[in-house]
């Protein structure tokens, strides 16, 4: 299956998708040095986002966020890319200053958890085994 | 985006890494927002300057941009986590003054002007009708657009500083008249007077439309200082990015058909769910920073008297060199209250040091209580300096 998009941040990735379909505040809801997302209630609580295709709705939260995404490339434990269905300027302005792969419009119902993909952020696509 | 070659050129590394990363960022959002182009900016304010927030990747952010990233137009920066002179007597650690140094360097070595304040347009960087400008601060943004009438929109740290160093941001949402429009109509009961009421005001109105941009009417006048009590507080606790004031702010709106009333006694409930019984251990004036005129009164009112608790007054260096020269400092420090120039109590790192605050902000209460964990009295200027002589 390949979806398109639209380009937020070039580059090319290929993991393991994590996904969820709540939000994500980056700023108090994932720790920087280690890439667990430690937001109370939030349904990845506990897992770590480091190297997967981090797929959710939107990003959300203080501004902060950006730094957040930034300090987790630097420690190792970014995401490989991240996939929105709408990208807001947190995850925007983070993934271009840490240069994380980021796409967004895309249907990310349609993706789950588990599955094996690849974007390349420069055509705005995603695609699975 | 329709991009001029200047741009391009930008985009593309010719002008270096600093600036292609910030037209990368400005690209980004202006795709992420529908602009169709980029518009010059002549003003830039940027937040994100406190250690407490920025963190060490944060500052290896900065470091990065400073290798060869320098600013195009007149910029300045919010308030950073301590007072850059006077630190060790606010009780700021070691550790964490070497990394707000370094912070405040790096912006040093892009060529801003590290004058470490959220009031820009009281120390020179003041916008003027009609001008686009790129502000970081949510207080600033709301004053910029309302009360000058400066075309901005609420920009982030990094994207703030991406203007800064291209002097370019694209043209979306409070750069297009279209935008800047009023909303909901606010009638109030009765004009109000004296800051802790407009703050009370900008939570009433934040709470209920959210970031809206509200048309005020009722209110026949208003001070400098009322309306940067307002704007700080309307963008707190609402979001929004501008409010017009009927016979005070310079913007041409329609009247928005949506209306709400507000009654005095909002006013008084929003000010008594912000003040908690009992004494506090702090007291703090100057959120937003306090005007050259509210220093003068504080000085006045503590003549001849001793402060019995922690009293900060937190402003703009600048502000507070004019108070040096005109002798309020002499007369603020000998009652014992301290003045907390560059930083404020959103940004100190001062969480597990007080209790309890009174202060004449409700942005400053927000924060207070949020980020501190502190219970909050809001009281007029007047009372939080008898207060802190109790």
């Amino acid at each position: 299956m390949k979806l398109k998009g639209r380009t937020i941040c070039s580059g090319k990735a290929e993991g393991e998708i994590l996904k969820t379909t709540q939000g994500i505040s980056f700023y108090g809801g994932v720790n920087g040095d280690t890439g667990i997302v430690e937001q109370e209630g939030h349904e990845l609580k506990g897992k770590s986002i480091a190297g997967k295709i981090l797929v959710f709705p939107e990003g959300k939260g203080s501004t902060v966020g950006s730094y957040i995404l930034y300090r987790l490339k630097k420690n190792g434990k970014a995401p490989a890319a991240i996939v929105n269905a709408k990208c807001e300027t947190i995850v925007a302005v983070g993934c271009i200053i840490a240069e994380i792969p980021c796409i967004d419009s895309i249907e990310i119902g349609k993706l789950e958890t588990g599955m094996h993909a690849k974007v390349d952020a420069e055509k705005a696509a995603i695609e699975t085994e | 985006m329709n991009l001029t070659k200047e741009e391009k050129e930008m985009l593309s590394g010719k002008h270096g890494n600093a600036v292609k990363k910030s037209m990368e960022i400005l690209k980004a959002l202006g795709e992420i927002y529908g602009a169709k182009k980029m518009i010059s900016v002549s003003s830039v304010q940027i937040a994100g300057v406190s250690y407490d927030n920025l963190g060490e990747p944060g500052l290896e952010f900065l470091a990065e941009m400073a290798k060869d990233g320098k600013t195009r137009v007149l910029t300045t920066l919010n308030p950073a986590g301590m007072d850059m002179e006077n630190w060790r007597a606010l009780g700021i650690q070691e550790e964490f003054a070497e990394k707000q140094e370094k912070v405040i360097n790096a912006f040093a070595r892009m060529g801003v002007i590290t004058t470490c304040t959220c009031t820009p347009y009281l120390i020179g960087n003041c916008p003027h009708f009609g001008e686009h400008i790129a502000w970081s601060e949510s207080s600033a943004v709301a004053f910029a657009n309302s009360v000058l009438g400066a075309y901005t929109n609420r920009e982030g740290g990094p994207s703030a500083l991406a203007a800064a160093l291209t002097g370019k941001t694209p043209e979306y949402g409070m750069h297009l008249e279209k935008n800047r429009q009023a909303e909901v109509l606010v009638e109030l009961e009765k004009p109000l007077r004296e800051t802790q009421n407009f703050g009370a005001l900008g939570k009433v109105v934040g709470e209920k439309i959210g970031n809206k941009i509200p048309l005020v009417v009722g209110q026949d006048k208003a001070s400098l200082e009322e309306l940067k009590s307002l704007s700080a507080s309307i963008a707190t606790y609402g979001g929004t990015a501008m409010f017009h004031m009927k016979g005070i702010t310079p913007s041409k709106t329609k009247k928005p058909k949506e209306k709400i009333l507000v009654k005095h006694s909002e006013i008084e409930e929003a000010l008594a769910g912000l003040t908690a019984e009992g004494t506090s251990d702090f007291v703090s004036i100057g959120c937003p920073h306090a005007s050259i005129k509210e220093i003068e009164k504080i000085a006045k009112l503590l003549e001849g008297k001793k402060v019995n608790k922690e009293v900060w007054i937190t402003t703009a260096r600048p502000t507070k060199k004019i108070a040096d020269m005109m002798g309020y400092t002499k007369t603020i420090e000998e009652a014992g209250a301290k003045f907390a120039a560059d930083t404020c109590c959103v940004v100190a790192p001062i969480k597990g040091r007080f209790n309890q605050i009174t202060t004449d902000s409700a942005k400053g209460c927000f924060y207070a209580a949020s980020k501190n964990k502190f219970k909050t009295r809001i009281k007029s200027i007047e009372e939080c300096i008898k207060e802190a002589c109790e």
